[in-house]
């Protein structure tokens, strides 16, 4: 099975990294775009075929380690 | 006076630290690996800067969960005065003995210069020798020392006057211009309720003794290491 979470920045903390990318974007022209914000997608290899016990493992996995929730958030998204 | 600093994969502050606590104490101290689940006995931690497993993930995050990590744990909240400088106040942060986070800096470069910081309490182990409003002169190094917390967490800082140091001008003034990275409210150094343990971006390790450039680094250590008078 595969996991992948997805990890955002807190809405209201401070993302240079997606302001930097805005900014780049409006300079390449694409001036629609008016806003970005960079996170990071990990992908986990699991095993086992449980769904509901994946999702708990990868929930205290976040938690632990994978987001600092001080400063972002987590999407937990299973499939296979 | 014994010492022990803690060592981590992609440490590279830690013999820096270990050579300014010998000067200054006439005595080596305790290196201690990260896989160390046990941290000898002693009466100063000091967590050095770097860049601890390659920054992966989060800075600090990866060092966060080591075995020495539990140890530091136990030994801070026992009450042995803890000191995080630069990557080792991240790991802190991290590992929650402190609150809050680093961000990557507001100007999204690496910023390695002298800065002033302004001493804003005495009552932790590494200013207890100051004064406070002292400013002191001492260099920062790091691509991630923004600090941030949420607005409670803040007001909770401002209101037990657990901020230790701000980023001032040369005068002492809190200013937009003398904030090197984006930290809210100029915070560059942090310390936890029980104020045993302290963070700090800049480094005093680098400004100690005259062939540094400056000495303004050396009242921080030796407070931390007993020597303050």
């Amino acid at each position: 099975m595969k996991a992948h979470v997805l990890i955002m920045p807190r809405e209201g903390v401070l993302d240079p990294q997606g302001k930097a990318i805005a900014h780049a974007l409006n300079g390449l022209g694409f001036t629609q775009v008016e806003g970005a914000r960079q996170g990071k997608l990990i992908e986990l290899e699991l095993s086992g075929s449980d769904p509901e016990a994946a999702r708990r493992e990868v929930v205290e996995m976040c938690e632990k380690l994978l987001a600092n929730q001080v400063i972002e958030t987590y999407r937990i998204h299973l499939e296979g | 006076m014994t010492a022990a600093v803690i060592v981590f994969p992609g440490s590279n502050c830690d013999r820096d630290a270990a050579v300014a606590i010998q000067r200054l104490t006439g005595e080596k101290p305790v290196m201690v690996w990260h896989r160390d689940s046990e941290i000898p006995p002693c009466d100063l931690i000091v967590i050095p800067g770097g860049f601890s497993y390659g920054d992966y993930l989060r800075c600090g995050a990866i060092a966060a969960t080591s075995p020495v990590m539990a140890a530091v744990r136990r030994r801070a909240e026992a009450g042995t005065p803890v000191l995080g400088i630069c990557n080792g106040f991240q790991i802190l942060v991290e590992c929650g003995l402190l609150p809050g986070a680093l961000l990557r800096n507001a100007s999204m470069r690496y910023v390695c210069k002298d800065v002033h910081i302004r001493v804003e309490t005495t009552a932790t182990p590494a200013t207890l020798g100051a004064r406070r409003g002292d400013v002191l002169r001492i260099p920062v190094a790091h691509g991630d020392g923004n600090y941030f917390a949420d607005e409670a967490t803040l007001k909770l800082l401002e209101d037990e006057n657990r901020v230790v140091f701000r980023y001032c001008d040369r005068d002492g003034a809190v200013t937009a211009r003398a904030n090197p990275n984006g930290s809210i409210g100029n915070i560059a150094g942090i310390c936890n309720a029980e104020r045993n343990v302290v963070g700090m971006m800049p480094h005093p390790e680098r400004m100690f003794e005259p062939e540094l450039g400056g000495t303004d680094g050396a009242v921080i250590l030796r407070s931390a290491l007993g020597l303050a008078a």
